[in-house]
């Protein structure tokens, strides 16, 4: 519960309108998307300004209140399930999209900016911000800054920590920083710019930020290869990259997730594959754009695919694109609960990687699907489940927990791209290490020497301890 | 605990009975529902979204959360549109839930007497009786050609009302208290060699008493394209004001009668060119799937056969005669329409695009697509009387997209979007320049130049 003065205070800072601490606002703002969480904040905060923010940190860091910054509350790993109460201090009134510099090709954004129109704005002047997140629709360019969030080109133009030049930030005191700039090279110091990203709010709140643009691609082609065999997909990943060729999206189905979305939707897909690659490249010539395609089917041929196809138009684009796109939502009307993960590894491991998640979805007598960013070594091993079964339940955890322990085995890590938050961090040290944890916390310390900001994420009370593989 | 808060406790145990928690438990906070969301659009409040009302059902069914007046509240935000059904990936039927908790509100909700008392004359006095809808036809109509409406709009009568209801009253049509049957018979046979199929018009209460051409055109357009038309006189209201409002059990009951009339008309197809009762009457499948064995196997067999009077068009009528019939028009200038969706025609029926297939057979007309068509107007059932504030805003930011088309003709599928487009268009200050028509009357128009 807030102290009356506390409450005082939030409704001079922002207005009363902009403080709510009723029971359905704070019900409202206890979850995120992530299964099985939930929270309830003592108070939510709907701040309009960068003065207002500092305003709000400087009073819950004298009064020692959890700060947990929201964009969309789309996130995977817990990210913004207050679950130390506190406040939740909702970004989207802070939602303009400030300038596009043409000459400097970059944008200011408010982080409260919903992603989907960042793009559509970007796009209508002829230039191109990458990172596309599946949850996009709705996510904010806050709350992708917080989680550096990926997607399905990352493999060619990197994930959001590559498009981030300059942040404006509130410290837990209240003291409002600016780092980076629109520069393309400044090393003035520590890099707090890529510091901030990905700090899951656990650092500071970030109030604007000024963001990398390309020039849009012009064209765009897309293919589908089928394989027999899961170490010719695999092979193929690898290959195509050796060629010197960087496709925009080189996506993996298995032969689970086929079956499952072909019995729910019979959109004819081949269920006696072991294995599909979605693979699109684009660019600013048509013809480098074809060449690019036609090295790709010779080698997907010449590494074993049983079939190969090439979308003549945008509709059998996006006919072959249905597959990867109705994946989770296939996989999500199955059941009720749906666990959603994102392991890692080099993508010449992806092969082994796959093989380890089949052989221990068999060990816990779980169905898990398999899909993802191949070209970025990132799948996502999906669970169809029940929150409510808490014996499955318990399987699936310790299922996740083996195949976190294999993708460190294979020089991979426990999350590519949808963050550590709650639910990764009893994990975080098999990756980073003892000493890594150390750094980490120390570096939190020079911040937030309170632990007001986002307590309880990416830093668990205790490691797990690491599962013995039996090979 | 105060009395206050006690009353609304009973609400609880009737949630748990009464809203489906496996379709509860299906909604994986994703998210991807908001901002398909007019009221979230509008308020930017979690709570005021899917996500956010399915969270706060689940709090309460729970026993996280105790429901009290703003949870009432915000369930009556919802309009009901459903946009959010066909972006969810997991399919959660939210459209149910909300039906189910407005129910369960109902049962035990601390109404004023005077709102009981209109309830109870509308849902059980009104709309179950086509007659009695008739007779407030011909009130409503004495009341517009006696003379009455001008005294009441000159001598300010009028200002009594809030503001919203009287631009209601200023863009009502004129009211009758002759419906299609009593204007043109029940029985109408195909024009042309053969019939393509019997055909049963749901003629609706509000169709037929304030848009009663509405259904002689659709009578008309329908035997033009093959069709025969029978219209069944035991036919009563399709039931969804109250399915919508919480007051299910009734809707069942209008349900069962109306299943009977069209069985026993022996039709191909049930026909329904209001986006609102069509979607209702594709639905008696789920309304009374708990029913018996036999009630429940009828209404399967009446929501198989529901068909929008555009997509039926589209989909069995025939469409070289339909060219025919509108052709002559294109001599003259060409004309710019848009098409605002019926929410129910796009999200339940998912029939959205056989307006504007039709509009597409058109000689001499121009379709303008308006931002955000897809999305609600505000109209929502009686949503537009209930919850005026937002209602207007979701209004006046669609009059600004309808402006950006230079529409001359503003197109709809319902009767609730086409007062509510009128109201709109009044508001904008657009009455000159944009007509609001229904589809089938501005199809039937351009087949008589």
């Amino acid at each position: 519960m807030l102290q009356p003065e506390v409450r005082q205070r939030l409704s001079e800072i922002v207005g009363a309108e902009y403080f709510r601490d009723d029971t359905e606002t704070r019900v409202s703002y206890s979850y995120d998307a992530t299964p099985m969480l939930q929270s309830l904040p003592d108070g939510v905060v709907f701040p309009g300004s960068t003065a207002e923010v500092s305003a709000i940190l400087a009073l819950a860091n004298e009064h020692r209140i959890p700060i947990v910054g929201r964009g969309a509350g789309s996130n995977l790993c817990g990210g913004t399930v207050p679950d130390q109460g506190g406040l939740v201090l909702v970004m989207n009134r802070m939602n303009k999209l400030l300038e596009i510099d043409t000459e400097n090709l970059t944008a200011t954004v408010q982080p409260g900016l919903n992603t989907k129109a960042f793009h559509e704005a970007v796009e209508a002047k002829g230039l191109f911000y990458p990172p596309d997140p599946s949850s996009m629709v709705i996510s904010t360019i806050g709350g992708n800054i917080m989680e550096n969030s990926g997607g399905l080109r990352g493999l060619k133009y990197g994930t959001t920590k590559d498009y981030v030049l300059g942040l404006e930030a509130v410290l837990p005191n209240g003291d409002i920083i600016r780092t980076g700039g629109k520069l393309y090279k400044d090393v003035a110091g520590y890099d707090l710019t890529k510091l901030l990203v990905g700090s899951e709010g656990t650092l500071a709140i970030i109030t604007e930020a000024t963001m990398k643009l390309i020039p849009a691609p012009r064209y765009r082609r897309t293919m589908l290869a089928m394989y027999r065999d899961i170490h010719a997909a695999a092979r193929t990943v690898s290959s195509i990259v050796g060629n010197r060729i960087i496709p925009v999206t080189l996506e993996f189905i298995d032969n689970p997730t086929l079956r499952v979305v072909e019995a729910y939707n019979k959109i004819g897909l081949p269920t006696d594959m072991e294995a599909i690659l979605l693979i699109e490249q684009d660019g600013t010539e048509e013809s480098v754009v074809l060449k690019d395609m036609e090295a790709i089917q010779r080698i997907c041929r010449e590494e074993g695919a049983a079939e190969v196809k090439f979308a003549k138009n945008d509709e059998e684009a996006a006919q072959l694109m249905k597959a990867r796109r109705s994946a989770l939502s296939t996989i999500a009307r199955i059941r009720p609960t749906t666990i959603l993960e994102d392991a890692t590894v080099p993508r010449s491991k992806i092969a082994e990687m796959v093989l380890a998640i089949n052989a221990i979805a068999k060990k816990y007598e779980i169905e898990i699907c398999t899909f993802g960013h191949a070209g970025d070594g990132n799948l996502h091993p999906t669970v169809a489940t029940d929150a409510r079964n808490a014996e499955e339940i318990h399987r699936v955890e310790q299922a996740f927990e083996e195949i976190f322990e294999a993708a460190i085995q294979l020089g991979g890590t426990i999350t590519g791209e949808h963050g550590v938050g709650t639910v990764k961090a009893p994990y975080l040290e098999w990756k980073v290490g003892e000493s890594g944890i150390r750094l980490l916390k120390a570096v939190k310390q020079a911040f937030d020497p309170n632990n007001i900001m986002n307590p309880g994420k990416m830093f668990a009370k205790e490691s797990r301890k690491r599962v013995v593989v039996q090979r | 605990m105060s009395e206050k808060a006690t009353k609304w406790l009973p609400i609880v145990e009737s949630m748990k009975l009464k809203v489906d928690y496996d379709e509860l438990t299906n909604c994986m906070r994703c998210g991807f529902c908001q901002p398909s969301c007019p009221t979230f659009q509008e308020t930017g409040l979690e709570a005021a979204s899917p996500r956010g009302r399915i969270a706060l059902m689940k709090a309460v069914v729970d026993g996280l959360m105790e429901p009290n007046e703003s949870f009432q509240k915000q369930m009556d935000l919802c309009l009901g549109c459903r946009a959010c059904e066909p972006v969810c990936p997991a399919d959660v039927k939210y459209g149910s839930l909300i039906e189910q908790t407005r129910d369960a509100i109902e049962d035990h909700r601390p109404h004023p007497l005077w709102v009981r008392g209109l309830r109870k004359a509308a849902f059980k006095g009104l709309f179950p009786y086509p007659k009695r809808v008739r007779r407030l036809g011909s009130v409503l109509h004495l009341y517009q050609k006696s003379g009455l409406q001008t005294v009441a709009r000159e001598t300010g009568l009028l200002k009594v009302l809030p503001e919203h209801l009287r631009v209601m009253e200023r863009v009502m049509p004129e009211a009758s208290g002759d419906g299609v049957v009593e204007r043109i018979g029940s029985l109408h046979p195909a024009k042309g060699e053969r019939a393509v199929a019997r055909v049963g018009l749901f003629r609706g209460c509000i169709m037929d008493m304030m848009f009663t051409g509405t259904n002689v055109n659709t009578v008309e357009l329908l035997t033009e394209v093959g069709f025969e038309v029978v219209i069944p006189e035991a036919q009563v209201c399709c039931g969804a004001l109250h399915a919508h409002s919480g007051e299910l059990d009734d809707a069942r009951g209008l349900a069962a009668r109306n299943i009977k009339a069209f069985r026993e008309a022996g039709v191909d197809y049930i026909v329904s060119n209001a986006g609102g009762c069509g979607a209702l009457l594709k639905e008696y499948d789920h309304l009374l799937s708990s029913e018996s064995p036999e009630v429940a196997e009828d209404a399967r067999w009446f929501a198989e056969r529901v068909k929008d009077v555009s997509q039926l068009i589209m989909e069995k009528g025939n469409l070289h005669a339909l060219k025919q019939l509108v052709s002559k028009a294109s001599e003259e200038a060409a004309v710019t329409v848009t098409y605002q969706n019926s929410c129910h025609l796009r999200n339940v029926m998912k029939a959205g695009n056989a307006p504007r297939d039709v509009i597409g057979l058109m000689e001499g007309v121009n379709f303008c697509e308006m931002t955000g068509a897809d999305s609600c107007c505000g109209s929502a059932g009686i949503y537009n009387l209930l919850q005026p504030k937002m209602a207007n805003d979701i209004l006046d930011h669609k009059m600004e997209h309808v402006k950006e088309t230079n529409a001359q003709v503003l197109l709809t599928s319902n009767p609730g979007c086409l007062l509510q487009m009128k109201a709109g268009v009044e508001r904008a200050g657009l009455t000159d320049q944009v007509r609001v028509m229904h589809v089938v009357d501005f199809v039937r128009e351009r087949a008589k130049k």
